[in-house]
């Protein structure tokens, strides 16, 4: 395994000028030399980077959804499900990024002992798939509306009348602390929803996955995952609202009124009101947004990644590049249809050419149950990482506004730099001080303290994380690390090279993964968020650190696509194939070796990517 | 009433029913290329052309005498009568009528290949070809790179006389089976004047995977694919969706072609601009990955197929399937379920999650 050699975690030093970056974080994420087993554990295990979910550093607060799902995650493979060979996945956090590290059953008795409870317990989630699954989209429906139900209230000067009159018996200062506690716990309360499915949903995914590659060895990914994946799943709504939109304005002969990037969407709106088509249309907008616009335009972990309802000039501008295409003769629509053809071709054809009864057998229990469960995998993150997070963001920024008003932070951006817990001791510190009539010591510490970390969060950002410490294993079974991190020999040791990339100015070659098959070549454009996305042009090769569901519509524009992340189940994969566009993801890199202008070649074949200097 | 059909057939004319006329191999075929499988274009003169030819040209005769005269266990008797009709067969003048159908179509199919008076392969098609142990006919008697009317009369004529090859008279003795009740077609085929060959398993021979089709080239004729000589590029196309999958593009060094002087194949370096370059472009190697999974479909199993791209058709490149045969390989494996067979899908799921998945090599 010597081209597979990581660094001991132990070893790796912080960047200079963050010296004391921990205590941003919680204080058990840390690698320490301090007990010898502890030490000797981090040693042995390996610890990859997350960049499928953090693609940058950590903020202090936003290390809540890694909080959340480190124990939602662990719990239900550990304590409730009983996975056999596997126990939950440990975290660290290195220079501002987290490393996971699955934690194997090492004991075969244990493993033994773990099967027929594991049998009974996914036995009845996948027994009853579909009435669970029902409960479950009303538990979260329930809790969004709670968090969209949740009031954050200004500190009065003094309490209303009514405090007296009813005998409330409480005040707005203890309010706001249960508000923000409350506001916490939807957020883990959400995300420990988020996992009841998901684990098992890869596992039986991973099952299918297996034995299509042992009965077809050269089977590629995305053909077992396209036997499976879900036609009409929710993930796809927000951007087919767009689509009716695009064309009830062209039927309306509205394009003109809602013109070109150049027009912000209020006036347009504005425009809209005064005509009776104009109206109708606009009100088949509004009643889009709720909740359909409540999607993110990133992956929804990071509190930057705001929605479409956050700024209605994206859905616009979306609209616009729709609105263009219909006038210009082409369909916009997805090709449900023949996707649905494609799909039943794909089963029956690769089921015919199983050679036995017990494989076809064997196909079709792995086949139907994959299909049954991976609706879930895919929709669930409209729920939780669109729907509530993007709701989620926008409360803390409330509360966030009143801790500025009292000083204790410049503005409300600044909160994302304070975790937590030093959130909620701020507030006490806030309340308080607003109960006695004094003033808090938060507007002495926090901005000198958030003025430093975000020193160190730029200096985190200008050095690109080491994909992986500590020691490799040689069989993997869990499930998430499997199909969402692709961790395999192939990428191990794609890892192992990519430390050593030293001037990304000297790279021409790039290795990803093959995401969506075909070959092309044409200009590069970086697009590093959905904003940008003004800046491409008809027929570049898009380049991104991701792409989420709000960025659907430049797939209209664009040749192919690029990611730093993702395998090959991210949403530009997924989309690239559905419009027959080439793609290579999870390239660690690309939009730091790549510059716009650039001319590329992409090999969606092979998952590389040439540099033309 | 004599018609053309009953002496010259094209190929897309031939069918399974019309064996008796034109043998098992033109039969075949014209099966292919009704199944829209591309072979070389050609034609078969039937076994009324030959007996056609032995009733004008008053020999018939003649040869069961020489026949009769054999002396059953006297082998030297049997060489000597062989060559007597043999040459007796190859001396004797095609009829007017007969010269005219076949050269006819000759020059209408050297009109079809863009190529004067092209080359074509001159090969005999028997009618009792699948009789156990029957190379009786002297089948084997394949002429390659024949040029011209003339050369094509001579050469079809070896194959009607191959008919008495002192090994076939031997064997029908043997067999008892009547000389006179044997009959040959002979099939003129347009020689592929290969750019690129080689040849294509629908399965993939290094991991038995049958949903892909596996696709070997080099430049020029197949036979250095074939024979194994050089390293060929590779490629793997997915069987049900016929997107290639894989591709290996090798350094390949010399090709076989045809000598334009004497229609000798020989052997050359492959000039250095091509040598590094893939020498059957994605959207071939697409289309002969469809053409494969139809020859797969037209016989029901794996088959392994030598394949080429002509470049006299003008235009598109024109792919034509020279040999197909049963891939016997993985065919004749013992075949195992892929894993173990289990009563739910869930013991599958807990099974493979105990197993793990093993990451270092």
């Amino acid at each position: 395994m010597a081209d597979k050699s990581f660094p001991n975690p132990h070893e790796v030093e912080a960047i200079p000028g963050t010296e004391g970056w921990e205590r941003m974080y919680p204080y058990h994420y840390f690698f320490t030399t301090k007990d010898k087993e502890r030490e000797a554990y981090e040693n042995n295990m390996f610890w990859f980077n997350d960049a499928l979910h953090y693609p940058e550093p950590l903020y202090p607060f936003d290390i809540i959804w890694d909080e959340a799902w480190f124990l939602a995650l662990s719990q239900f493979n550990t304590r409730i499900f009983m996975i056999p060979p596997v126990y939950g996945v440990d975290h660290r956090i290195i220079n501002g990024n987290v490393y996971i590290s699955p934690v194997p059953v090492t004991d075969p008795e244990e493993v033994q002992k773990r099967i027929p409870l594991f049998m009974e317990r996914a036995g009845y989630y996948y027994e009853n798939w579909d009435r669970l699954h029902d409960q479950w989209e009303k538990k979260m429906r329930g809790i969004i509306s709670d968090i969209e139900a949740l009031e954050i209230k200004q500190l009065p000067a003094m309490e209303d009348i009514s405090v007296v009159k009813n005998g409330i018996g409480t005040s707005s200062g203890y309010e706001l602390l249960k508000t923000y506690d409350k506001l916490i716990d939807l957020g883990i309360r959400c995300w420990q929803y988020h996992f009841e499915f998901l684990n098992l949903g890869y596992a039986s995914y991973v099952t299918f996955v297996d034995f299509c590659s042992k009965a077809f060895p050269d089977i590629p990914l995305q053909k077992i995952t396209q036997m499976v994946a879900g036609i009409d799943v929710i993930l796809y709504k927000p951007d087919d609202e767009l689509k009716k939109l695009a064309k009830l304005a062209v039927e309306f002969d509205l394009a003109s009124q809602i013109g070109d990037d150049t027009k912000d969407v209020k006036s347009v709106i504005d425009v809209l009101q005064s005509s009776e088509k104009g109206k109708k249309w606009v009100a088949a907008w509004e009643n889009a947004r709720y909740p359909w616009f409540n999607i993110s335009t990133g992956t929804g972990w990071y509190h930057q990644d705001i929605s479409w309802n956050d700024n209605l000039n994206i859905p616009m501008s979306s609209i616009r590049i729709y609105i263009k295409k219909i006038i210009d003769g082409h369909n916009i629509d997805r090709p449900m249809d023949a996707i649905i053809e494609e799909r039943k071709r794909l089963v029956q054809e690769y089921r015919g050419f199983l050679k036995t009864d017990e494989d076809r057998q064997t196909f079709d229990q792995l086949h139907g149950t994959a299909e049954l469960v991976f609706p879930y995998v895919e929709n669930h993150m409209f729920y939780v990482e669109h729907w509530f997070h993007s709701v989620f963001w926008n409360k803390m920024r409330e509360i966030a506004a009143i801790m500025t008003d009292h000083k204790f932070i410049n503005g409300p951006e600044d909160v994302w730099m304070m975790s937590r817990s030093e959130i909620k001791e701020a507030l006490w510190d806030l309340v308080t001080a607003w109960a006695t009539g004094t003033k808090g010591y938060g507007p002495l510490h926090w901005p000198e303290e958030i003025a430093w970390r975000k020193g160190v969060y730029q200096k985190f950002k200008e050095h690109p994380p080491i994909p992986a410490v500590g020691t490799p294993p040689e069989v993997i079974a869990e499930p998430f690390t499997i199909v969402l991190w692709g961790v395999t020999n192939e990428s191990m040791t794609a890892w192992s090279k990519l430390k050593k990339i030293g001037d990304p100015d000297k790279v021409n070659e790039i290795e990803g993964f093959a995401g969506s098959p075909g070959v092309v070549e044409g200009i590069a454009r970086v697009c590093r968020s959905v904003e940008d996305i003004g800046q491409l042009k008809e027929g570049e090769i898009l380049v991104a650190p991701t792409t989420s569901p709000s960025w659907a519509p430049v797939f209209q524009k664009i040749k192919g696509v690029i990611t730093d992340v993702g395998g090959i189940m991210c949403h530009a994969a997924i989309v690239c194939r559905e419009y027959g566009m080439p793609a290579v993801v999870g390239t660690g890199q690309s939009t730091t070796i790549i510059k716009s202008g650039m001319k590329i070649k992409l090999n969606g074949d092979t998952g590389r990517i040439y540099i033309e200097r | 009433m004599e018609k053309r059909h009953d002496y010259v057939l094209w190929f897309d004319e031939c069918n399974l029913e019309s064996i008796p006329l034109v043998g098992g191999k033109n039969a075949s075929l014209g099966e292919l290329l009704n199944a829209d499988i591309p072979v070389p274009p050609g034609f078969a003169v039937t076994t009324k052309a030959y007996e056609q030819f032995l009733e004008q040209g008053g020999i018939k005769k003649q040869i069961f005498k020489i026949l009769e005269d054999i002396k059953p266990n006297d082998m030297d008797s049997g060489e000597t009568a062989s060559k007597e009709i043999r040459s007796l067969i190859e001396n004797t003048p095609i009829s007017e009528s007969l010269q005219d159908y076949m050269g006819e179509f000759y020059r209408r199919l050297s009109k079809k290949c863009h190529v004067p008076a092209v080359p074509v392969a001159v090969r005999s098609s028997a009618t009792a070809e699948d009789l156990p142990g029957a190379s009786f006919a002297g089948q084997q008697d394949t002429f390659l790179w024949i040029r011209g009317i003339d050369d094509v009369f001579t050469h079809i004529k070896k194959c009607w006389s191959s008919l008495f090859a002192a090994r076939a008279i031997y064997y029908r003795a043997k067999m008892g089976f009547p000389h006179e009740k044997v009959e040959i077609s002979v099939g003129v085929q347009k020689m592929a004047n290969a750019w690129t060959a080689g040849v294509m398993f629908t399965l993939n021979p290094a991991t038995g995977d049958r949903a892909s089709i596996a696709i070997d080239a080099n430049w020029g004729f197949g036979e250095s694919v074939v024979s194994g000589e050089c390293t060929p590029d590779n490629f793997i196309v997915n069987k049900v969706t016929n997107e290639i999958i894989k591709k290996t593009i090798s350094h390949k060094t010399f090709l076989f072609t045809r000598d334009p002087e004497n229609h000798c194949v020989i052997k050359k370096d492959v000039p250095v601009e091509r040598q590094d370059t893939q020498c059957v472009v994605d959207l071939d190697v697409v289309e002969l990955a469809r053409i494969g999974k139809k020859i797969e479909t037209h016989y029901g199993k794996a088959m392994d197929i030598e394949w080429a791209i002509d470049k006299d058709t003008p235009g598109k490149a024109k792919i034509m399937i020279l040999q197909s045969r049963p891939e016997t390989v993985w065919s004749d494996k013992k075949v195992e379920p892929v894993v173990a067979s289990r009563s739910s899908a869930l013991e599958h799921i807990c099974a493979g999650l105990v197993a793990g998945r093993k990451i270092s090599s």
